[in-house]
């Protein structure tokens, strides 16, 4: 990236929230306005060209990693893939902000330890079934489970759907929509050993069901998948899986079939 | 309510038009169940009370309530089988579908009740 000075050059009008924790405000530069350029352009340019002390996050810059998500006019977004053109409000100014719903580090950096930590009270973490002796299971690509687990699997865990969720913003237990994804992607996987653990690790205080459908989530994945589909899967299994115990106690222990 | 950037689409407009539908219909139960309780207890009363539905300002307090509970019905019928059944990419037309069917309900409503009433 160079530094732009020509005499004709526009200027994009760019709010940052400076500041740690609770504590900070938003600071106003001017960013030369170019062609094709992206959200994360603009922060990269403020950094190098007008404020080093400017604190962001970014790894790959092609939407594969993840960590660049901010909230951009009030949105979550991806900031690597999101072009400064689609979406600068009619006065073409912009207001860019760190993630909601995560504490913050500095600037625009979130804490995710928060984030992942729900992913593993979510179980959702891989549960071997085999020994290295034993081989990969084979994995049938037609079955409908199968379908259901690909569907959500191209998580890239930028939090972006936690951002936008209303119900993680009111309820701090609520384990929010990616950890949740990726539970219902492995109660569908043949190869995961920790379905009824899975099953009651998101029916708990915070669980599947203090999900309002609101479909944030979905409306602002960057890669497309759909939490809100993944949730609503897990609360028809978690029904089923508790009126099969109330049934039949001594299921309880028995490992389910897969959905 | 100030509607924040992340909630600017229908299907989260949809949730709220729901929930807010609830809490009136909510709020209105107890008037509801009182005015029937009077059937019971004081017959007089209650056609005292029902001989309000001939005012036009009445009745157009009951064309918003019967789309309150219209809405309600249909918007809770979506989310039944949003949760309930195998997902559906349809979402949003369901939205929309809720929404037109609780206005073609009330409006039939306030129409038969404002000519045939």
């Amino acid at each position: 990236m160079t530094q732009i000075s020509q005499p004709d050059q526009q200027f994009i009008k760019v709010s940052i929230w400076r500041g740690a924790g609770d504590k900070g405000g938003y600071e106003t530069f001017d960013v030369p306005d170019q062609e094709s350029q992206t959200i994360l352009d603009l922060v990269s340019y403020i950094q190098q060209y007008i404020d080093p002390s400017l604190t962001y996050r970014f790894a790959c810059r092609v939407g594969m990693c993840g960590s660049c998500a901010m909230m951009v006019n009030g949105v979550p977004r991806w900031t690597c893939r999101t072009h400064v053109k689609k979406i600068t409000d009619k006065a073409g100014s912009l207001t860019i902000a760190p993630l909601r719903n995560l504490p913050v580090i500095k600037d625009l950096v979130v804490d995710m330890d928060v984030f992942f930590d729900k992913w593993v009270r979510a179980e959702a973490v891989h549960h071997p079934t085999r020994s290295i002796e034993q081989g990969v299971q084979p994995v049938s690509e037609d079955t409908a489970e199968r379908q259901a687990a690909n569907a959500a699997i191209e998580c890239i865990n930028c939090a972006v759907c936690y951002a936008a969720c209303d119900v993680v913003a009111s309820n701090p237990e609520y384990l929010g929509p990616a950890a949740l994804n990726r539970a219902w992607s492995l109660v569908n996987d043949v190869r995961d050993g920790g379905r009824e653990a899975i099953l009651e690790a998101v029916s708990g205080t915070g669980g599947c069901h203090n999900c309002h459908s609101q479909q944030s989530c979905q409306k602002y994945c960057p890669n497309e998948l759909n939490p809100t589909a993944s949730i609503a899967g897990l609360k028809r299994e978690t029904s089923k899986f508790a009126l099969r115990n109330l049934l039949n106690p001594a299921n309880k222990h028995n490992q389910g079939e897969p959905a | 309510m100030k509607v924040s950037g992340h909630q600017r689409h229908g299907l989260w407009f949809a949730y709220i038009s729901h929930r807010l539908s609830g809490l009136l219909l909510a709020l209105f139960l107890p008037l509801h169940f009182w005015v029937l309780s009077l059937a019971l207890n004081d017959r007089a009363a209650l056609d005292g009370f029902l001989s309000w539905t001939d005012l036009w300002y009445v009745k157009v307090a009951e064309y918003g309530l019967v789309f309150l509970l219209s809405l309600h019905f249909f918007g809770g019928l979506r989310l039944m089988a949003l949760e309930w059944l195998p997902w559906s990419a349809r979402q949003k037309t369901y939205a929309a579908t809720a929404l037109a069917a609780g206005f073609a309900v009330s409006t039939s409503f306030f129409l038969s009740a404002t000519f045939y009433g």
